[in-house]
């Protein structure tokens, strides 16, 4: 990013903002039932919204990367995210006892490694043999080894399953630290970019576009129906903070706490609640500036010049020897892996994982209109588009229930017209997302920072 | 002299900010064939396109029975009376030899039957194949497609981007003959031919351009005999 | 006997519902092909076009129902078809005007136009539940049952009944005409000649003097059709949820591809390629197979090779194969 007025303007616009979401309390409403916020005047509320910016800019640089780099378009994006939150659920709950005893753990494992090793022997299988002997042989071995995957997997996930479903039913964690589980969600989302990547890349455009589309659905999908795994729609509650965030009641109940506030004359739980905020938010600043600067790093080396030389002309690109295929496929692992370790700090912030919130409107397209509208391509522009995006994102609901209100001021209560529109305030956020994005793709197709 | 049928003069431009064509002139005359050659890289299609109105001029005209036609996009030249067969991608592959003839005829309102006979009568292999997809024919049919396309709209005109690209030597001389036969119903025929020499000899009028200008202009059989022009762009 | 009612129980649970589905898949797969074809880019709001459609269609139904009129046996959706088609095609050439034009104009990049479409798929997605809410809708009316599963069995002494729901006769039938006027409309009219044209070499079309924008509208009003008419037999063969149809973008495009992009005829095989491996995979097989198999040989097991839940990563298996073995589809589509 060059550093000039109108980038920094940005940045102290979208600073205002929140700085105005924290200080200024403006509400539209007569009575509390009919109350629609424009401005909390919390900085708990702001700091909500910071933490998810942050989260969503990490998001974004992955996208980025894969975007405004490479030129890949990845639909798949909640996919990738809800794998990586998938890590937090695995690594860093509580080992649940029973499920160690009696061997259902390592019949699991097992299992798993059989499909693994089934689909790796197809494929070295598919290229060592021909013709009507490949298809019956691959024939065989994938029916053949669904079955036996079936049979070694099914008895270990029923013993899982039927372990206390209340509260466990599921593998349960390793209990492990929780920032460990950052690299693993990233990890894992990398396995599954690979696969997707190896058979979707090198074809055009809109494929690798309905590829990831499809891989995102399955991954939701799976986590939302094995609960053998995550519990499914049960949800998984409880995940450890991570090294150095503190719950809010251990906090309020430590005597240094309660000298530190009283001296400061603040309110003990507001107090709490905004540390623990900012302790998170550093946290996640910290990544982000990482990952920032490799970026910065990366895409001023020679492989990011490669990069969008491959990206602005991949035919010469071609032409002069690169293996684009292949660096595409890196890119996209990278990328997708940083989506997977966004997902895990996401679900270590909730604290819990809930399959049934990964939509696509949320964690897909939502991070593509952020990398958009802040500028393909710029790191700098993906993090402005983020706070921006996010910040409207969480706002566009309240303001439009404030202007249906507003609007319908004059019109007699219980009209048809009254309530219909006061109730299709709900749908402005898809509307004015949609629209945002349709705008900037055409009068501002570079978006609000372009690239150089 | 009186002023050629359609004449594309002194023409000067290119597609980007560099000159492909320097004062560059064709010009046929009614019901004869007039034949570009040169090497490769003279810029022999870019000044059929540029007559055809594929790329814009920055000076020169182009002149078609008198009217000047510079200004007007590709289409409405089809209109005027000229037909293009350009050198690939010319026929619809998926579509049947006779929707392709139809496709030619887009623009006519009137009853085209008559005209598809004539072009049936002309290459009576496309009236056998007439079902079938073109893209499933030979090379050389389906030049013939390509042609048969262009004859639907019963043009003055007929311009032809290397007819003979990529077809072996018999079907070479078969489409030449058939392209004789064309010119001999009164229509014009500016072609741009690799093959030289053949192309040459059915020529009324030849030219050989060089880097995007008329290097020799000449009768077909007058440059055939020009030791210069045999030596430097005919092999001997 | 036991065969019959393996039959039966085949028919009922799989062959029926599957050829249903299958036909919806392939009208809507129909659409997002020819759109790919002439346009050439996958249209993510091909989803959210099927769910506007229908939902304008119930609310013909809703109007016409309340004001009496009823389609006899036929559920009067139909009779608000029309109604549906004409403001959808209409919503469809507004957006082709203010969003995909332009970039027709500039030759932008396919995938920048596949982004465009996705910012079209959130305000119609918008637009749809403003207009009709989230809730789930079921507006068949018309007969239940062509054929009573009670009536069957005692009819035949079978102890399993068949059942043919009036909606998936209907959907099937209308399948059939929509799709032999749209390839009479393709091979014998003039339009229809000038858009396969148009689709094979955009140049030629163009020197033939085919208008380029006129092709465009006509795709977008059959495409819009097609989608229409395919939401409505959806709709009315199972219920009405505006976010299930974006659910359908993957078999959609997974039909098209396996047929190849570009290429309706592939997209309609393709559509029950894809509806019957998703139901012949997420099928309990076990009713069928305790009446194929002696006593002796009977399945513990459900036999259900996996559950419904995964029914899309049928599509997408599907869809990954073709990928990977034949990338321009089983009929040959526009190159990869």
């Amino acid at each position: 990013m060059t550093l000039n007025w109108r980038n920094i303007g940005l940045f102290v616009g979208i600073g205002v903002l929140f700085f105005l979401e924290g200080i200024w309390d403006w509400k539209i409403g007569s009575d509390a039932s009919e109350q629609f916020t424009i401005f909390a005047g919390s900085w708990n509320s702001m700091l909500v919204i910071v933490n998810l910016c942050l989260i969503s800019s990490i998001m974004s640089l992955g996208v980025n990367m894969q975007w405004g780099y490479a030129g890949l378009f990845n639909t798949g994006i909640v996919g990738f995210v809800a794998l990586g939150g998938l890590a937090p659920v695995l690594i860093s709950s509580p080992q649940v006892p029973e499920i160690w005893v009696g061997g259902g753990i390592y019949r699991l494992v097992a299992g798993l490694a059989l499909g693994v090793a089934v689909i790796a022997a197809a494929v070295a299988l598919y290229g060592r043999t021909t013709g009507r002997t490949r298809a019956l042989s691959m024939i065989a071995l994938l029916v053949g080894g669904f079955f036996l995957y079936r049979a070694v997997l099914d008895p270990a996930v029923t013993f899982i399953e039927s372990n206390n479903p209340a509260t466990y039913g599921n593998v349960g964690g390793l209990g492990l630290p929780t920032l460990l589980s950052w690299p693993v969600g990233a990890l894992f989302a990398a396995v599954a970019a690979w696969v997707i990547g190896k058979t979707a890349l090198g074809l055009r455009s809109d494929y690798l576009a309905i590829a990831t589309l499809g891989i995102g659905e399955i991954i939701i999908a799976v986590m939302k129906n094995e609960d053998w795994l995550d519990r499914g729609v049960k949800n998984v509650i409880g995940i450890p903070r991570p090294w150095p965030v503190p719950r809010e009641i251990e906090l309020q109940a430590s005597s240094g706490f309660q000298e530190w506030v009283a001296s400061m004359g603040w309110d003990p739980v507001t107090t709490s609640t905004i540390l623990v905020k900012l302790l998170y938010g550093s946290l996640f600043l910290t990544v982000l500036l990482v990952l920032l600067w490799a970026c910065e790093m990366a895409l001023k080396s020679p492989w990011g010049r490669m990069m969008r030389a491959i990206r602005d002309n991949e035919t010469a690109a071609r032409a002069m020897g690169k293996d684009v295929t292949k660096r595409h496929l890196q890119i996209f692992i990278l990328g997708s892996a940083i989506c997977g370790l966004a997902g895990a700090m996401l679900i270590t912030l909730d604290s819990q994982l809930t399959p049934g919130s990964f939509t696509p409107l949320r964690y897909t397209f939502t991070i593509w209109l952020m990398v958009i509208v802040g500028g393909s391509g710029n790191n700098w522009g993906a993090i402005l588009g983020s706070f921006l995006i996010w910040f409207l994102w969480i706002k566009v609901d309240p303001w439009g229930n404030a202007l249906m209100y507003t609007l319908t001021q004059g019109m007699e209560d219980g009209s048809t017209l009254k309530d219909y529109l006061i109730e299709s305030a709900a749908q402005m956020r898809t509307i004015s997302m949609g629209l945002i994005l349709l705008f900037v793709l055409r009068f501002a197709p570079k978006g609000l920072i372009p690239e150089k | 002299m009186a002023e050629p049928f359609l004449i594309g003069e002194k023409m000067t431009g290119g597609y980007g900010a560099a000159d492909i064509l320097h004062d560059c002139t064709l010009a046929v005359e009614k019901g004869q064939i007039a034949v570009i050659v040169g090497p490769n890289g003279a810029g022999k299609s870019t000044a059929m396109k540029a007559v055809f109105g594929m790329l814009k001029l920055r000076g020169g005209h182009v002149r078609l029975d008198g009217e000047d036609i510079t200004q007007l996009s590709p289409q409405d030249r089809v209109r005027k009376g000229m037909g293009f067969v350009p050198q690939v991608n010319n026929v619809f592959p998926s579509l049947s030899v006779e929707e392709n003839l139809e496709m030619g005829a887009f623009i006519r309102s009137d009853n085209f039957k008559d005209t598809m006979e004539q072009v049936y009568h002309l290459f009576p292999i496309l009236k056998d194949k007439r079902h079938q997809p073109a893209g499933e024919l030979s090379g050389g049919q389906r030049q013939q497609v390509a042609v048969g396309r262009a004859l639907m709209t019963q043009p003055k005109v007929l311009m032809l981007d290397e007819p003979t690209a990529g077809v072996s030597p018999i079907v070479m001389d078969e489409l030449f003959d058939r392209i004789i036969e064309v010119a001999r119903t009164g229509i014009s025929i500016l072609m741009v031919e690799q093959n030289a020499r053949q192309a040459l000899e059915i020529a009324d009028q030849g030219y050989v351009l060089v880097q995007g200008r008329n290097r020799y202009t000449d009768t077909g059989k007058a440059l055939m005999a020009d030791p210069e022009v045999r030596r430097t762009f005919l092999g001997g | 006997m036991d065969f019959l009612n393996a039959l039966v129980a085949f028919l009922n649970f799989v062959f029926i519902p599957a050829t249903a589905y299958g036909a919806q898949l392939a009208l809507g797969a129909l659409g997002a092909t020819l759109i790919y074809g002439i346009l050439r880019f996958s249209n993510f709001a091909h989803g959210d076009t099927m769910a506007f459609g229908t939902a304008i269609v119930i609310l013909g139904t809703w109007w016409l129902q309340s004001h009496g009129i009823s389609f006899g046996p036929l559920p009067t959706a139909l009779l608000a078809l029309p109604f549906g088609i004409a403001v959808t095609a209409v919503l469809v050439l507004a957006t082709d005007r203010m969003v995909y034009r332009y970039y027709r104009r500039v030759r932008a990049k396919p995938v920048i136009i596949v982004i465009a479409s996705m910012g079209v798929m959130f305000v119609m997605s918008g637009i749809t539940r403003f207009v009709i809410g989230v809730e789930e809708i079921k507006f068949s009316d018309g007969v239940k049952f062509i054929i009573d599963p009670n009536a069957f069995k005692a009819a035949t002494g079978l102890s399993e009944g068949l059942a043919l729901r009036g909606t998936q006769l209907i959907t099937v039938v209308t399948a059939a005409i929509v799709v032999a006027a749209l390839f009479w409309f393709l091979n014998k009219t003039r339009t229809g000649k000038s858009m396969r044209a148009f689709s094979d070499n955009e140049d030629l079309a163009l020197l033939s003097g085919i208008n380029p924008e006129r092709v465009v509208q006509i795709t977008w009003i059959i495409a819009s059709g097609l989608a229409v008419i395919a939401g409505t037999l959806y709709g009315l063969d199972k219920t009405y949820k505006a976010f299930n149809y974006f659910s359908l973008l993957l078999p959609i495009f997974a039909a098209a591809v396996v047929g190849g992009l570009g290429n309706p005829l592939g997209a309609i095989a393709g559509g029950f390629l894809v509806a019957y491996s998703e139901v012949g995979v997420t099928y309990a097989w076990k009713k069928v197979a305790t009446y194929l198999l002696p006593e002796s040989l009977a399945p513990d097991g459900l036999m259900q090779i996996i559950s419904t839940e995964y029914k899309f990563s049928v599509s997408f298996a599907i869809l990954i194969l073709v990928l990977l073995f034949k990338p321009t589809g089983i009929f040959k589509g526009k190159s990869v």
